[in-house]
């Protein structure tokens, strides 16, 4: 199978590889995937409290090639962003950017399900302020 | 000797051909052309001379006689006559055929084939270690059993069937034995009657030879095997396989049977050493690294292994100038990770992990030198980049992990 240059560009300089500290409240994390399946994907944000805009993402990825391109992709579209914003990101946007073939997009279904997963921790992890981060949402 | 990138280690897939084959056959493209079934001239008989002598190089490869050959477009065509021949053949006497669930899908989807029209079939497991046991044969033979099919050694994982003990078996009972002997001929030590093999299916592209011929081994005596042809027509090969024979095809199958024979103790031992080399230098650097398949009995020069938390394809990529294959589900259309691994036991997430090296005899020392560094490399950046690896450092058991995809 060829690979999309964008896809080879990922996977050999990935972006934001690592890890946050998961106990930090302002830290969001998912981890979606099995091994059993060939994928897992950790994706996590840290959140400034005060904007809600996304100011760190990080992601470690176990699986092929456009499963690593995808959630690498992910972190950079989400630095930035509001968590409003992050919620927008589409599955169908990436494999646009990353031209991934029909056998792929389950990689880019998982890293919007990291995103989503992400937001969903961090929204638990500060529920007293959840009015807020549920109006965040809404936006 | 400088480096030529791409290397090939995927020798179980194919090989190139042998200089020497290739010499053997050019001939026969452009001066001697004729069909060997042409009985009445210069040509025909030329023709049909390479033919005898190449199934004459073939037989004192495998310890047969001449006449038990018959050649075909390759194993998958052996198979399916071997399987179907008898099938059709033996019919009236039963209708139980056994065979292995690690046979190549020649053997696998043939079996189904003839589930369909009514046979019964015994799918025998492996052991974790991907070996049967001769016991298991005997226990699944019925009165009602025509055929057993066990493959000498595997394609992917290279474990070698004890098929000389199951032959055995099969002899005492009186059932008919055929091994899909693809991988094995030529490359290891192969006797039909010290193995007690019916039929052989084995081909040329394996061995150093051109892809699109191969041949079936059929026993002549004790037992007289009888197969129903699927190709009619002529009536070549004794009526069993019909078509105008590829003259040139069957020049360099011969022509590789021939260096195989006087060459393959000597290349065994050096293509061992290389996979040996490659192993060593894979595994005294790399935790957490499994080998897939019994560590001795298999092909000298294959190595099955698994790099535990990460995805095969994903190295691939890494080592895109080694040219392997993988286990792993996206390397295959089904998306589904290799049905032998599955079969051992070996657990998906480590059957997504697997890469086949096949070490053959054009690899060099330099090669497997620059292999090793490239894998473990690649193998350590991925686990760098693997949130499996990573809660393993931490102390996490992944057995006891809720994973969100499952």
């Amino acid at each position: 199978m060829a690979y999309s240059d964008k896809v080879v560009d990922h996977y050999n300089n990935p972006r934001n590889v690592g890890s946050l500290d998961k106990k930090d409240p302002s830290v969001g994390t998912g981890l979606v995937g099995a091994p059993e399946c060939g994928d897992v994907m950790k994706l996590q944000i840290k959140i400034n409290p005060e904007t809600n805009i996304i100011e760190d993402a990080k992601f470690k990825t176990f699986g092929c090639g456009s499963a690593i391109a995808s959630s690498s992709l992910a972190t950079e579209w989400l630095k930035g962003r509001s968590v409003a914003q992050a919620l927008d990101i589409k599955n169908t946007e990436i494999v646009k950017e990353l031209n991934l073939p029909p056998v792929k997009i389950h990689c880019s279904v998982l890293a919007e399900d990291a995103i989503k997963a992400a937001v969903r921790d961090y929204q638990h992890k500060q529920a007293p302020a959840e009015e807020k981060a549920e109006e965040a949402v809404n936006v | 000797m400088a480096l030529k990138l791409p290397i090939y280690m995927d020798y179980h897939a194919t090989t190139p051909c042998d200089p020497r084959v290739l010499e053997a056959m050019t001939p026969y493209f452009t001066e001697i052309f004729g069909n060997a079934a042409s009985r009445n001239h210069e040509f025909g008989w030329r023709g049909e001379e390479a033919v005898e002598n190449g199934r004459k190089q073939v037989a004192d490869l495998i310890g047969a006689s001449s006449k038990e050959i018959v050649f075909t477009s390759g194993a998958t065509e052996s198979d399916n006559l071997a399987i179907k021949g008898v099938a059709d053949m033996y019919y009236e006497r039963g209708d139980h055929i056994i065979t292995v669930v690690t046979e190549h899908k020649a053997v696998l989807d043939t079996c189904k084939k003839l589930e369909k029209r009514g046979f019964r079939v015994t799918y025998l497991p492996v052991a974790i270690d991907g070996l049967i046991s001769p016991d298991d044969v005997r226990n699944a033979i019925t009165d009602k059993t025509i055929l057993v099919s066990v493959m000498m050694a595997n394609n992917e994982i290279g474990v070698i069937q004890p098929i000389a003990e199951i032959g055995k078996v099969c002899k005492e009972r009186g059932v008919l034995f055929h091994t899909d002997a693809t991988q094995a001929v030529g490359k290891i030590p192969f006797n039909v009657n010290e193995l007690n093999v019916d039929l052989a299916s084995f081909s040329a592209h394996k061995i150093y030879g051109p892809k699109g011929v191969g041949g079936l081994y059929v026993r002549r005596k004790n037992p007289r095997v009888m197969l129903v042809p699927m190709m009619d027509g002529g009536g070549h090969e004794r009526g069993m396989r019909s078509g105008t024979l590829n003259v040139t095809g069957i020049v360099g199958l011969g022509k590789a049977c021939e260096i195989a024979k006087a060459e393959m103790q000597d290349e065994n031992k050096r293509v061992f050493g290389l996979k040996e080399k490659l192993r060593k230098g894979i595994m005294d650097e790399i935790p957490d690294v499994y080998i897939n398949g019994h560590p001795e009995q298999r092909l000298p020069g294959n190595l099955n292994i698994s790099f535990a938390y990460v995805e095969g394809e994903s190295l691939l990529m890494g080592i895109n100038e080694i040219a392997v294959s993988s286990g792993s589900a996206c390397t295959s259309a089904s998306l589904e990770p290799s049905y032998v691994l599955k079969a051992l036991g070996v657990g998906e997430e480590l059957a997504h992990s697997s890469i086949r090296f096949g070490l053959g005899r054009f690899n060099t020392e330099e090669e497997v030198d620059y292999t090793v560094g490239r894998v473990n490399e690649a193998v350590n950046r991925l686990r760098e980049l693997s949130p499996l690896w990573e809660m393993v450092q931490e102390g996490i058991d992944l057995s006891t992990v809720q994973w969100a995809g499952e």
